[in-house]
């Protein structure tokens, strides 16, 4: 297995596209990662997406038709998907795909567009990460089903509500210096009690937007990116990914985010790292109490004290673990399919010190972790200034 | 990390489930017989990593994230899971991640799924969903099927070959006799030329036997290195070629709809890796979910010049006994069309025919075999070389 | 219209008939093929009691496509006094508030309907135990 690299990104702002179809936002964003990485081709596209083949207008066979549009006649291409979880599951195809040699470049490309559906489609399609047989027939939407973990999980740590404000209050303010997010005003204390519920405990500021997105990267061997050329070499250091049940109700641990533990752990051992080497952190925070699921399920806190983490300022710029640095799910926006990718080329411009009024200082060794389903998927990857 | 030459790939175990109307079996269920029926082919080689391959369960059936929920319900949970699409080549895009994971050196074993349920949906339903495989913007969106995309190849075929009207009937009376012998074939009777001639037109030009039934069904591989394998009599079968290739989506935008241009150079890169020519293959499953895609993939794949695909038909060539045997287990057209699913099934039944399990339908002296499924009107191909050692 | 789908599941839905693992004795619902415990064979039919607790609740306002009618409406996990969780909606609450803890039964319901011609789809919903069991 050889060492990879990252060559390129490119990332769109999370919007309302109306004037971009799928086609063309994956199209942008992959010619924005090629023109990054200097390249004109690669060997392998892999599409990440989730919703597009929910709905009989959608569109199947989304690898060879993005490789088309894009130019890469011919390229290997094709989907892959784990629900919210699509882009890290993508990204890590694309790793592997490259460390076994059988690949030179490949590029990823997280897509997703969801403001053109009626409300009620959308809530349809995202509850197809669910159970379909056990849980979607009882009408939970996805809110629903993190808002049961929500309640349960302070009820059990005797957590308040605004416990989970800090969360909130972060992504915005670091989404209000980032240009590509899809809210950038930021929020307080305040505001956060004031929100509208959505489903109880869940309101507006715990839950992130969904918008129109897409993201890519471009991986390749490490031994061809020199030392001293424009910007330092970032190294996929760990990689891996891991499973719970699909539906909540079957898991031994509902409060834990068990496969975020063993892929956490998995990554960490690979990039011989742990939770104290970690300069950034970008966690999968669809709703505040994935934040504090995640940070404990990576060694940043005991299992139910992930909420002190906000409290206490350990997760601003400049704090022991930042995490959202570009905003987050919570205010960069969640274009679910793409998220994942989103979260990767953040980090990458992170150790690339390419962040902009984003940046954390000195950051070296990244970590990002994409959760689809309620977390019945999770992928961990650690990136490495090397 | 070290630069170690990468692991040779080999298959440990296969299972295939009965081709059919599946009505009292869920999507789950389904692919959880053929998880089993692989396990206890390969001696119960635990996997570490699901590939999973399906096309319509998101749109029939309501169900995305389809990695995560057969790993669970196979007795597996935990382990890495994740799906992988490219319409009817989804079979064959997640055999070829799961080859790449075990070569990376970091995956083991891997468990390639494909599953297609699509009985529990009636006919305009179904036909939409499948044509979410073309361009939605400027085909789906004109009421184009594939029935009617290949309809469309199959005339342009006929008028540039001067091939007769009748030219495609060997291709399906082949299918049926092999479908014939087929435990898990959905439709088990033979057919005649005369039977083809006579057969009621659908989108013209395709008549009833041009045409592939849909079905449910659910074919599982283990993937593992040599040292693996589980030990036991029969050859240890190794994946020599490895390749994915892609053209436009939509016909209009095919700059030579009828080279299948993705066809031909994935089988050109998978015979290179594997170093073999189109003489020294024993057999070939190819996609034939419309008899017109099997002329079309034996001129692709170098079997025959450019329009005479149909000759080999024709000539009675590629049955059983003759030097390019295809559709062994009756191919789409009599094992039955089983979507995201074929390539799995073409890869099981390329396997069982090189190590002399494939019974009444065996092709004698079987040493290497060839698989290609199609996403789209070959828009993506898949294409996997086996050797047997 | 997925009528078979929805025939396959009647006897979950309609009567809450799980399993119990013969090696571990674990209870399962819903049904699985292999035991998640032990990941032994599982298909001895069980038949579920129908009580259980509420361990987490929520309430749905922005419904998915088949449930507009019914929003709001109240989800659930349920407990059930046999081990295993499930999803379920709570029903006839009146004006009794929904705490976790609180014991509920299960009774069948009109789950969802698709449009005004499709097909109706019943199964299990829980409502507030009548009395202790
Ligand atoms: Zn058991």
């Amino acid at each position: 297995m050889r060492d990879v690299a990252i060559y390129g990104t490119g990332m769109l702002q999370v919007s309302e596209h109306w004037d971009l179809s799928i086609i063309d936002l994956a199209g942008r964003a992959a010619l924005e990662a090629l023109n990054d990485a200097g390249l004109e081709r690669v060997d392998a596209l892999l599409v990440t997406n989730m919703l597009a083949a929910c709905h009989s207008t959608g569109q199947l066979n989304l690898g060879a038709r993005v490789a088309d549009w894009v130019g890469l006649h011919g390229v290997e291409a094709y989907k892959v998907e784990a629900a919210c979880g699509s882009g890290g599951a993508g990204f890590r195809s694309a790793w592997l795909a490259v460390a076994s040699g059988a690949i030179d470049l490949a590029l990823v490309v997280g897509v997703e567009k969801m403001t053109e559906t009626p409300g009620p489609e959308i809530t349809a399609g995202l509850a197809t990460a669910a159970d379909a047989d056990f849980e979607v027939p009882m009408g939970p939407s996805f809110v629903a089903l993190n808002a049961l973990i929500m309640r349960r999980y302070q009820h059990e740590y005797g957590w308040p509500h605004e416990a989970f404000a800090g969360f909130s209050i972060n992504a915005h303010a670091n989404g209000a210096r980032n240009p590509l997010a899809r809210l950038q005003d930021p929020i307080t204390a305040e505001d956060y009690r004031k929100a509208r519920m959505v489903s109880d405990p869940i309101n507006l500021l715990d839950a992130s937007p969904v918008g129109d997105g897409a993201a890519a990267i471009v991986l390749g061997p490490a031994e061809r990116v020199f030392p001293g050329g424009r910007r330092p070499r970032v190294l996929v250091a760990g990689s891996a990914a891991a499973t719970d049940s699909i539906a909540i109700h079957d898991r031994n641990a509902p409060l834990r985010l068990t496969a975020a533990e063993k892929s956490a752990a998995a990554a960490y051992a690979m990039a011989g790292a742990g939770p104290g080497d970690i300069d950034v952190f970008e966690l999968h925070d669809a709703f505040s109490i994935m934040s504090a699921l995640s940070l404990e399920a990576c060694g940043f806190a005991e299992p139910g004290q992930g909420p002190r983490l906000g409290d206490d300022g350990s997760i601003l710029p400049g704090g022991r673990i930042p995490v959202a640095s570009f905003g987050g799910l919570k205010a960069r926006g969640h274009p679910v399919g793409a998220t994942g990718v989103y979260q990767l080329a953040e980090v990458t411009r992170q150790l690339w010190g390419e962040a902009g009024a984003c940046q954390i200082d000195g950051a070296r060794v990244g970590l990002a972790q994409n959760i689809g389903g309620s977390g019945a998927t999770i992928v961990t990857h650690v990136l490495r200034q090397a | 990390m070290h630069s170690t030459p990468p692991p040779e790939v080999y298959v440990a175990g296969v299972g295939l489930t009965p081709v059919g109307e599946h009505w009292n079996v869920s999507l789950r269920e389904l692919a959880l017989e053929a998880i089993e029926a692989a396990r206890a082919d390969a001696v119960g080689l635990r996997p570490q990593a699901l590939f999973a391959a399906n096309m319509l369960a998101p749109v029939l059936s309501g169900q995305t994230h389809l990695g995560v929920l057969l790993a669970d319900f196979a007795g597996l949970r935990g382990i890495e899971a994740s799906s992988f699409e490219a319409a009817g080549a989804s079979g064959g895009v997640a055999l070829r991640q799961a080859y790449l994971a075990v070569r990376s050196g970091l995956i083991d074993v891997a468990l390639v799924i494909g599953v297609e349920k699509v009985t529990d949906r009636v006919g305009p339903a179904v036909e939409a969903a499948r044509s979410m495989a073309g361009d939605a913007d400027h085909e789906a969106v004109q009421g184009l099927t594939p029935a009617a995309q290949a309809g469309l190849l199959m005339r342009r075929y006929l008028h540039e070959s001067g091939a007769p009207e009748d030219a495609l009937a060997g291709f399906a009376v082949n299918a049926h006799a092999n479908g014939l012998t087929c435990e898990h074939a959905f439709m088990r009777r033979g057919i005649t030329v005369e039977d083809y001639r006579q057969a009621p037109r659908q989108d013209d030009p395709l008549n009833l036997f041009d045409v592939a039934p849909l079905a449910d069904g659910a074919a599982a591989l283990l993937l593992t290195r040599r040292e693996a394998l589980p030990s036991g009599g029969r050859p240890g079968v190794r994946v020599a070629g490895s390749s994915v290739a892609t053209a436009a989506t939509a016909l209009h935008d095919q700059a030579d709809m009828l080279g299948l241009s993705a066809a031909e150079e994935s089988a050109r890169r998978a015979r290179l890796q594997a170093g073999v020519d189109p003489d020294q293959i024993s057999l070939f499953e190819l996609h034939d979910a419309y008899a017109i895609f099997a002329p079309l993939a034996l001129e692709a794949g170098g079997f025959a010049e450019r329009g005479q695909g149909w000759r080999l038909a024709a000539g009675g060539q590629i049955g059983l006994t003759g030097p390019y045997p295809i559709s062994t287990f009756g191919g789409s057209k009599a094992r039955g069309e089983v979507g995201g699913a074929t390539g799995v099934y073409q890869a099981a039944e390329v396997v069982l025919q090189l190590q002399g399990r494939a019974g009444k339908n065996q092709v004698a002296g079987a040493s290497t075999g060839m698989a290609q499924c199609l996403g789209g009107a070959g828009a993506t191909a898949a294409t996997h070389i086996f050797v047997a050692e | 219209m997925e009528v078979s789908r929805h025939w396959r599941l009647k006897q979950q839905r309609y009567a809450l008939v799980g399993e119990v693992c013969p090696s571990c004795q674990h209870k399962i619902f819903p049904p699985r093929d292999i035991c998640p415990d032990c990941g032994e064979e599982a298909r001895t039919t069980y038949q579920f009691s129908g009580r259980g607790e509420v361990f987490s609740f929520t309430t749905v306002r922005n419904a998915p496509t088949g449930f507009e009618e019914s929003a709001p409406y109240t989800v659930a996990l349920i407990k059930l006094d046999e081990g295993p969780m499930l999803t379920a909606q709570l029903t006839d609450l009146g004006e009794k508030p929904v705490e976790i803890g609180m014991p509920v039964e299960m009774v069948t319901r009109r789950l969802r309907s698709d449009g005004d011609r499709g097909m109706l789809v019943y199964g299990y919903k829980f409502r507030p135990a009548l009395k202790a069991a």
